[in-house]
């Protein structure tokens, strides 16, 4: 293939697609754990620490793609790094202190004095929604153009709120598959007055998109694109559909299907972000910068893949073996 | 104020609190393994009850260093994407290999070590607790290669102004790699060893007589007393390797103007740059030409020597040098007569029958690593500038371009936060030992011996 025989070019696009790949594994797995974090207030004092117990054991590791898609965009593309992190300045710096917040009081809550709890309820959830109502902003922002006008700033106000909507649906579908009894009839209301936050969400970006840039309009509306495309809409139309049906049925009989709405978000977040990338190729800054342009020296990239290609195989193998230690139900959290 | 200055007060807060918490994981993790295979070899309960009481303090602090690392790796692009566009193609490797062989490594055994005991086998436990540990001592590896690198570069070349590795050996060795390394690592170890026996000595100043009190009492003060000399040592080392690579820092850490022999070792001035002399001096003759060249009249840089044709000087601000340099090594000998005097106690009276006023001292310096830990990272990082990269880039020429009051409202949240929280983490601490000196028992399980582990080790529903 010839693809890989220029450095300058299958690099970038290989560390283009890692960041991707990065970025929406922690899109679906943070996006639980703040999800989880911003229904703190609807459920009752004593199914909060079942709540946290949900999360517990896996919150930091989630967390850490995050560092690992900062990481690559870092290394990878070094000068779109700069320009989207400057451009972003603030809207990063509400979701840094709203992870700080929402990581610390996990911890607080459990250990600092009893009559302290509610106050470190009241931060994890402050943090949860402080970061997801960033990063909402943050990808209004990134599709607008990163430019600050007062259209885009609406916009992005938009996307914030409809995306931490969608993360609160996919924390309460987490909870129907982690919790049983009262509370998991709970998640699946929870779950289901998620829903309107997806579906705007992902109607807002579409329509968004090829409004904001005719580049990307021709690539979509454009023959034969039109038909690449087609199985994106479909396929998320049927997910929510399916969902849909799925919850008016859930809980059922022994827990059947307790993981599907799960599984179906996860599929609607990894549609959606599949369309994004379409959409944005080769552009890393939208219609500024290219991979190509902003890549780092092919010497340096090769050392990092080398690396990457051992490790990430391992990471993947005992990340899977946590979820597997921790499968069913959420037990309360003990140390020993 | 400007935004460089902003930046760097921010970006100096940032990573000042953070370090607080891998300071103290970084060994804590490895004194936790201690505790557990101790506890597997002897099944003595004490072991297991000190496992359980630190475990709780590591699971704090590390969520803490988490989540101040976050916000670190954002940091190099909100406020210095100068620094990764010049040196990014070398600092880029190392951050990358930190997050894939570090980051991933502790986070997910973290659950297992923290959440895990009753679902997994005791071996697999116990593999967790040290793959933790492990990956904490590889995130401060590499990092610390990133750090030394920028203190002294090696084994790159310069392309308009944009480094490329030419030598991945001699990048990652660098000349003050090992170091810097061993100074950490050491520093680590002490932080916790007195963070151990301050806590204990608090208990059983409470009444707490328990066996597991006494052991770790006695575990941090001979830990500390044993790490101390050799940290010294370490840090004589690293300032022979800094005098040879960046005289200029010593000379600020000496507050020596003028290149000459039988130089003293200041205990105390008042370093003036603008009439380039000290104030109010008092030293011991030769003391600084001793220590630093063996010799009574051995020649010492001067700080004269570093200052442009156009009086422009090319030397830190030797102030802040001066003092966080004296404030490290006063620290440091404090450990060292504290831990001494603490070791003499334990072999003559045992941990029960300490002096009230020596327990007090301990608890006093239950916090005194973060002192020393951060007074260092000042000399060493305040003794760099004007360079970000010694000899390569300047601080000035990294910074970002965001408006001045932008930095400052940031900056004003994050030391908010960072100031209740470390309120709130030493206050928890500390409740957390008065709870349990309160005997409120730690685990209402029965455990096995490492031996019988595996019969009770089928995954608990
Ligand atoms: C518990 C912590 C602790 C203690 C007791 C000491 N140090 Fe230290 N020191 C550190 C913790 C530390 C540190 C935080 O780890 C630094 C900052 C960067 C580094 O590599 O180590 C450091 C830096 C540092 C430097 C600067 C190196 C440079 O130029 O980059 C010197 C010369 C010393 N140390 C020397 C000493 C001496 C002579 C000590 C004798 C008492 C001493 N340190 C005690
Ligand atoms: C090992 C990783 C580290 C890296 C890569 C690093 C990097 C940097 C950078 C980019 C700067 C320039 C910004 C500035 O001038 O403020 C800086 C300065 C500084 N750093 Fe570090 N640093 C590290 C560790 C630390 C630690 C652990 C501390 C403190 C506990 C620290 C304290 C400071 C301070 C106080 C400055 C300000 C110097 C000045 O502006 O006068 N650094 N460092
Ligand atoms: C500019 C420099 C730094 C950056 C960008 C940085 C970044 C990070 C990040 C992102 C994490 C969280 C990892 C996770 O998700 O588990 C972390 C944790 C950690 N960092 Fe740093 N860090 C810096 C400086 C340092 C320094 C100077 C040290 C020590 C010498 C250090 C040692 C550690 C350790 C041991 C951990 C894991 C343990 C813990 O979280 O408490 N880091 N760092």
């Amino acid at each position: 293939m010839d693809l890989f025989g220029d450095p300058n070019v299958w690099l970038p696009f290989t560390f283009a697609a890692l960041m991707g790949v990065s970025i929406l594994i922690y899109v679906v797995l943070d996006g639980f754990d703040l999800g989880v974090g911003l229904l703190m207030p609807l459920s009752e004092d004593d199914e909060k620490d079942r709540l946290v117990a949900s999360i517990g054991p896996f919150w930091d590791a989630n967390e850490t793609w995050l560092v690992l898609a900062i990481g690559l965009l870092l290394v990878a593309f070094p000068v779109a790094h700069g320009v989207i992190l400057t451009a972003l300045y603030l809207p990063v710096a509400v979701m840094l202190v709203g992870l700080i917040l929402r990581g610390v009081s996990f911890e607080f809550r459990a250990k600092a004095p009893i009559t302290q709890k509610p106050f470190w309820n009241a931060a994890f959830f402050t943090g949860s929604l402080m970061a997801s109502m960033s990063q909402g902003f943050m990808l209004g922002m990134y599709v607008m153009g990163l430019t600050w006008t007062l259209p885009h700033v609406i916009f992005a106000m938009l996307t914030a709120v409809f995306l931490t909507v969608g993360y609160s649906c996919i924390g309460a579908a987490w909870l129907i598959a982690k919790t049983d009894g009262r509370l998991q009839e709970k998640a699946v209301g929870w779950t289901k007055g998620g829903i309107w936050g997806l579906l705007l969400g992902i109607a807002a970006i579409s329509l968004a998109t090829p409004y904001v840039s005719p580049r990307i309009f021709d690539k979509w509306f454009g023959f034969p694109e039109l038909l690449y495309l087609a199985p994106l809409p479909i396929l998320s139309a049927g997910l929510l559909a399916f969902l849909w049906w799925k919850l008016k049925r859930l809980p059922m009989e022994g827990d059947r299907f307790a993981w599907t709405p799960f599984a179906a978000i996860m599929g609607l977040f990894t549609l959606s972000f599949g369309g994004m990338a379409y959409s944005f190729y080769p552009y890393v800054v939208p219609e500024k910068l290219t991979i190509y342009e902003a890549a780092s020296a092919p010497e340096s990239l090769i050392i990092i893949l080398a690396g990457t290609v051992f490790v990430l195989p391992a990471i993947l193998a005992y990340t899977a073996l946590s979820y597997v230690i921790f499968r069913g139900k959420a037990t309360e959290l003990r140390y020993d | 104020m400007d935004t460089l200055l902003l930046s760097r007060i921010q970006f100096g807060a940032n990573i000042s609190f953070h370090i607080l918490f891998p300071t103290i994981t970084i060994a804590l993790g490895w004194v936790l393994l201690f505790f557990k295979l101790r506890f597997n070899a002897t099944g003595e309960h004490k072991w297991m009850e000190a496992y359980l009481f630190w475990v709780k303090v590591f699971a704090l602090s590390f969520a803490m260093g988490v989540v101040s690392g976050i916000t670190m790796s954002f940091q190099f692009g909100t406020n210095w994407p100068g620094f990764m566009e010049a040196v990014g193609n070398i600092a880029g490797p190392l951050l990358a290999y930190e997050v894939l062989t570090a980051f991933f490594l502790e986070a997910v055994f973290l659950g297992i070590m923290l959440f895990g005991a009753r679902k997994v086998p005791n071996w697999l436990h116990t593999t967790a607790t040290f793959l933790v540990a492990f990956g904490t001592t590889m995130s401060a590896f590499w990092i610390l290669v990133l750090n030394s690198w920028m203190h002294t570069p090696a084994g790159y070349e310069l392309r308009d102004g944009v480094a490329y590795a030419t030598d991945w050996w001699a990048i990652i060795f660098n000349p003050s790699m090992p170091y810097r390394q061993a100074h950490m690592l050491l520093a680590s170890g002490l932080t916790v060893a007195f963070l151990i026996a301050g806590i204990s000595a608090l208990r059983l100043l409470w009444g707490d007589r328990k066996e597991s009190v006494k052991s770790t009492m006695r575990f941090g003060v001979i830990l500390g007393a044993v790490l101390i000399p050799i940290q010294i040592f370490a840090g004589d080392m690293h300032g022979l390797n800094t005098l040879e690579h960046q005289p200029q820092k010593v000379a600020a850490m000496e507050g020596n103007w003028e290149t000459q022999g039988n130089v003293p070792l200041l205990l105390f001035a008042i370093p003036d740059e603008e009439a380039r002399e000290n104030r109010m001096e008092i030293g011991v003759p030769n003391g600084a030409s001793l220590i630093l060249k063996h010799k009574a009249d051995g020649v010492v840089p001067g700080l004269n020597d570093f200052v442009a044709e156009d009086g422009t000087p090319l030397h830190p601000p030797v102030a802040p040098v001066f003092w966080s340099f004296r404030i490290m090594v006063g620290t440091g000998m404090a450990m060292l007569a504290l831990s001494w005097a603490g070791a003499y106690m334990l072999r003559r009276r045992g941990a029960e029958h300490m002096p009230k006023l020596m327990l007090f001292a301990f608890s006093g310096m239950a916090f005194s690593g973060w002192l020393a830990t951060l007074a260092g990272w000042y000399t060493t990082e305040i003794g760099r500038q004007p360079w970000l990269v010694q000899g390569v880039l300047t601080t000035k020429q990294a910074v970002a371009d965001v408006p001045a009051p932008m930095v400052l409202s940031t900056l004003i949240i994050y030391l908010v936060v960072y100031a209740a929280l470390i309120f709130a983490y030493m206050g928890t601490v500390t409740y957390l030992a008065w709870k349990a000196s309160r005997g409120e028992p730690l685990s209402t399980r029965k455990y096995p011996r490492s031996g019988e582990a595996e019969v009770a080790a089928i995954p608990g529903e």
